[in-house]
């Protein structure tokens, strides 16, 4: 078998962001990176179906020179190669653009099944996996909690996750686009011996296709405001403990 | 014209459709009807409930191949639809369903989608769609550029489904042929269904205390149930606590999750994610514990600590046990 998996590099969770100077983006450079969460499930589901079924495993990733960082890193975990769609000048684009500017180099790779996350943890368009699959005009299937795959019968059988606890099973043939939802497996961590493994293995650099445009252009980013009058409780932590108690117990009444 | 696609299982609609027109109905603002496609199988008491709203018509399109949802065959009668009435925009509610059909419709029909969408505004003339972006922590107004129509989901929550304008009569209601070859249509679903009965119901609790990933490590949980039981609550927890495997699923809170809505619900390293929101908001009193003071969280809380969970927790224990 023959799995991409689609790989995004983002702004850390702890990472505060700062405005740029018009206000539209982050200050890319003030950032630390790190792999997408769902992404790395993604990635774990498919190192697990490569030990299942056999075949490899290729990342693909769109973006500036600093993706490397992400594409390293699931090679370490045991990706077999990468492909990496470069470009500095594109900026924060849409995920119409980035599906876009992958989908060439993916087509070319005949893939039988490509996992990505649900979506990113930075812009969250949730959008990029279905965009991808209707230009590569594979079915899909979305927030997945499970993978079977019926070599043979040249199928799969994906476990859909519904809302408020609900679940489906859905199956559809191969080659086929699921996006992963957080949580479908545990991950594993890279090795000492997969990151020396890694530095031997192939990232093929790909430019984008020409004419690529953003659709969505932001025109402001800021601090949402707070709607809410919460009473923040200050002083060390004992005082802070004495007095929220003392409000839930005299003015809120829930103790 | 602004088209709203609902959402319906079993002929029963999906409450968050009618946000979804309240929506519209601000987009449209004077002057522009919106009118309301319900798709499906068998779709009348759902057609007949949108009727009530203040809208130009709803539109019915019924399919076999719409009986159970699946992509494939939603967003071929939904292309159908959209390049038959040429709406300038489309909106849906930001639902799975949602989530698993418009950005290929999107695509399908070559058009710029927006999604998530929490706030409308107007500049220069032109919409500006208001989402998240960086978990929630900032907002972003989004214009979108290419021909019409432009595709908008709207977040949970959003537009209030208890503002919608009602008409002072039912809007009528019209059926559009849907063309969908059923051998196109890949993805063959069975029937939803939930996981073994859960063994801790956390909608009849009256205290929760919810751990987040600020928790830091599985050991650490310790200290959440120290802190539920001096409460005299119930522990609970965000996802990523319980796709780590540290808490059982049952205990989740969320969209993915158990709604409730306690007496008292005590946040403890969760940011507020909307997805984690949705099933707590109803609480009556919040409590927020984080050590970042412009987390999302405290949006919704009643009552705020910004500081370390390790050091607030054991003090609030010493405090309880008083
Ligand atoms: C050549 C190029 C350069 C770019 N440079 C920048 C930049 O400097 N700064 C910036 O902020 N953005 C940049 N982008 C855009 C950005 O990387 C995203 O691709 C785009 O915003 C996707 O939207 P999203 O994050 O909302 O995706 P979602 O639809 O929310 O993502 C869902 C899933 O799609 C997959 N996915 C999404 N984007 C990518 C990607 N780029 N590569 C691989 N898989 C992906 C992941 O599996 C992810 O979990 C660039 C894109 C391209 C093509
Ligand atoms: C389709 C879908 C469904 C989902 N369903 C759900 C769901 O049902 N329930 C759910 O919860 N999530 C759900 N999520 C995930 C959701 O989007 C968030 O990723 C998740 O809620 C974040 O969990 P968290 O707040 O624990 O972690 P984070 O967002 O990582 O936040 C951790 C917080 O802890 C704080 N912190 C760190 N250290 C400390 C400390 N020492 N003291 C105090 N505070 C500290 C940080 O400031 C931060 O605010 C879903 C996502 C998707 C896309």
């Amino acid at each position: 078998m023959k799995i991409a998996v689609c790989i995004k590099q983002v702004p850390t969770r702890e990472w505060q962001p700062r405005l740029n100077d018009q206000k539209t983006w982050v200050r890319e450079q003030d950032a630390s990176y790190e792999m997408n969460e769902p992404d790395a499930y993604a990635l774990e589901e498919s190192l697990r179906l490569r030990e299942q079924h056999g075949g490899e495993v290729v990342v693909c990733s769109a973006g500036p020179a600093r993706v490397q960082q992400v594409i390293r890193e699931a090679l370490a975990r045991g990706a077999d190669r990468a492909l990496h769609v470069e470009d500095d000048a594109l900026g924060a684009a849409d995920a119409f653009t980035a599906a876009a500017a992958l989908e060439p180099a993916m087509r070319e790779e005949q893939f039988d099944l490509i996992l990505t996350g649900l979506q990113s943890d930075d812009q969250g368009h949730a959008q990029f996996g279905p965009v991808l699959a209707e230009k590569l005009g594979v079915p899909h299937s979305t927030i997945i909690m499970e993978v079977q795959i019926d070599e043979a019968a040249g199928s799969l059988k994906v476990k859909r996750e519904l809302e408020g606890g609900w679940f489906q099973y859905v199956t559809m043939p191969s080659p086929a686009l699921l996006t992963i939802q957080s949580g479908i497996n545990q991950l594993r961590y890279a090795t000492l011996k997969g990151i020396m493994a890694a530095k031997k293995k192939e990232i093929r650099k790909v430019a984008p296709p020409a004419g690529l445009a953003s659709r969505l252009t932001v025109t402001a980013l800021y601090v949402p405001q707070k709607a809410k009058q919460t009473v923040m409780i200050g002083g060390s932590p004992a005082e802070a403990a004495a007095e929220l108690v003392r409000r839930l117990r005299e003015e809120a009444r829930v103790l | 014209m602004i088209l709203v696609i609902a959402e319906q299982r079993n002929d029963k609609l999906n409450r968050a459709s009618w946000e979804a027109v309240v929506a519209a109905q601000q987009l449209a603002g004077e002057g522009i009807p919106v009118k309301v496609a319900v798709l499906g199988q068998g779709v009348s008491t759902a057609a007949s409930e949108l009727a009530q709203a203040e809208v130009a018509e709803v539109i019915t399109v019924e399919h076999e191949a719409l009986a159970s949802y699946t992509s494939d065959a939603f967003v071929q009668a939904a292309a159908g639809l959209v390049t038959a009435t040429a709406p300038a925009h489309v909106v849906f509610a930001h639902t799975y369903q949602t989530r698993d059909f418009a950005p290929a419709l999107a695509a399908r029909l070559d058009r710029a989608l927006v999604t998530d969408v929490i706030g409308l505004k107007v500049a220069e003339g032109r919409p500006l769609f208001a989402r998240p972006m960086f978990q929630g922590k900032l907002l972003a107004d989004v214009a979108l550029g290419g021909p019409a129509p432009h595709l908008v989901t709207v977040q949970i929550g959003a537009f209030r489904a208890d503002t919608v304008q009602k008409g002072p009569a039912p809007a009528p209601v019209t059926s559009a042929t849907a063309t969908i070859d059923p051998g196109t249509v890949r993805q063959t679903p069975e029937a939803p269904f939930q996981e073994a009965k859960q063994a801790v119901d956390l909608s009849q609790a009256e205290r929760i205390v919810a751990v987040g990933r600020g928790i830091k490590t599985q050991e650490n949980i310790a200290v959440a149930q120290q802190l539920a039981d001096a409460f005299g609550a119930e522990l609970a927890a965000s996802r990523p606590i319980c796709d780590n495997g540290w808490l059982p699923m049952e205990r989740q809170i969320g969209s993915s999750g158990q709604t409730v809505a306690p007496k008292l619900y005590v946040a403890v390293g969760i940011s507020g994610a909307i997805q984690h929101l949705v099933g707590m908001k109803g609480s009556r009193t919040i409590v927020a514990i984080n050590k970042d003071a412009d987390a999302p969280i405290f949006e919704v809380a009643d009552y705020g600590i910004a500081g370390d969970l390790f050091d607030v927790a054991p003090a609030l224990i010493a405090e309880l046990k008083k």
